[in-house]
């Protein structure tokens, strides 16, 4: 503490890393975070988001450990069928796979961002957005199955449990809604980029807050993935 | 402002680490795809599916999300507080089971 006091001046605290770095950190009178105002803010947002999200999941829990009718299979519910064979949770798998390459690519955006190589990180961006609206329209083909074929609704179906389609359709839409807009924010972000906006600038760094957007889509779809279609 | 930007991008891991995370993401999707296809045991399904998942979650905020190389502070701040679900989600499931027995006692044919 002692050395605290004596650094009351304008001189910016010494940089510690570690534990002695994480109470620095957040002690009083300093700056909270040594990281550009844009990622923190961006990190806020997504902490908020991922309340939203893990109170739908819990919601959904809720919801299948409350009802007495069976649940339907989800196995059976999402297989498709390929040669005349039924392959369960194809579709669901390719989504998976879609969205996880897009995160690969958008990683790779970043590191060449970083490197301020203007062309590729825009095609790599521009890539991530093209593998995203693929995975939006991957889901719009689920949905039109489910509720045409199927005819699942929010208010019931003719599976089981009618929470079902309830908790379907709220957490697969919301997150879906999450991937068409962060399309829309990759394209604005890798147009911009293209045109040479940060290389006037000098600083690259919207392409890694917006990396960290497209990433938390993906983290949401792993445990949509392992808690809705697997579990 | 300067300092701040040199020290965000001190440390960026090359391109082939990404590739590896890339690769591990795939097989641990695959991994669960296959608990499921090959119909394992209900409990030893969902216990395999949440490690997984939860494996999958760790890499992409490790690696994509760069929390590897931000400061301990901000990864704290971002890592802690989503602990908090943890609370409803005990609340919720002992309600659920509540809802549950109720149901059965008076709805059940």
């Amino acid at each position: 503490m002692a050395q605290r006091e004596g650094s009351m001046n304008k001189a910016p605290l010494p940089a510690f890393s570690g534990w002695r770095g994480a109470v620095a950190d957040w002690a009083g009178e300093g700056q909270a975070f040594r990281v550009s105002w844009g990622k923190v803010m961006m990190w806020i947002f997504l902490v908020s988001d991922t309340f939203i999200f893990g109170t739908f999941l819990i919601s959904y829990m809720s919801a299948r450990l409350s009802t007495t009718a069976p649940w339907p299979n989800t196995s059976e519910v999402f297989a498709l069928n390929v040669g005349g064979a039924s392959v369960p949770l194809l579709l669901i798998a390719i989504m998976t796979f879609v969205l996880i390459t897009s995160s690969g690519t958008m990683a790779v955006a970043v590191n060449y961002a970083y490197r301020k190589n203007r062309v590729i990180t825009a095609v790599l961006m521009g890539i991530t957005a093209l593998f995203g609206l693929s995975f939006v329209g991957l889901q719009a083909t689920e949905w039109t199955k489910l509720i045409l074929n199927e005819g699942v609704r929010p208010w019931g179906n003719p599976l089981g449990a009618s929470q079902f389609g309830t908790s379907f359709f709220m957490i697969t839409g919301f997150h879906g809604m999450h991937v068409t807009i962060g399309v829309l924010y990759l394209s604005i972000v890798a147009w911009r980029v293209f045109q040479g906006r940060y290389e006037r600038s000098g600083n690259y760094q919207i392409v890694e807050i917006a990396g960290l957007y497209w990433h938390f889509v993906d983290l949401v779809w792993i445990f949509i993935f392992a808690f809705f279609y697997l579990w | 402002m300067e300092q701040v930007q040199a020290r965000s991008h001190v440390q960026h891991p090359p391109i082939g680490t990404y590739v590896k995370v890339w690769v591990l993401l795939f097989v641990l999707s695959a991994l669960s795809y296959f608990v499921d296809y090959f119909e394992v045991q209900e409990t030893l399904k969902q216990f395999l599916v949440t490690v997984f998942g939860l494996m999958k979650a760790g890499l992409i905020v490790t690696f994509f999300m760069h929390l590897r190389f931000e400061r301990l502070g901000l990864v704290y701040a971002i890592l802690l507080p989503p602990l908090l679900l943890l609370t409803l989600l005990g609340i919720l499931s002992a309600e659920a089971d509540y809802t549950l027995w109720v149901r059965q006692l008076f709805f059940s044919p």
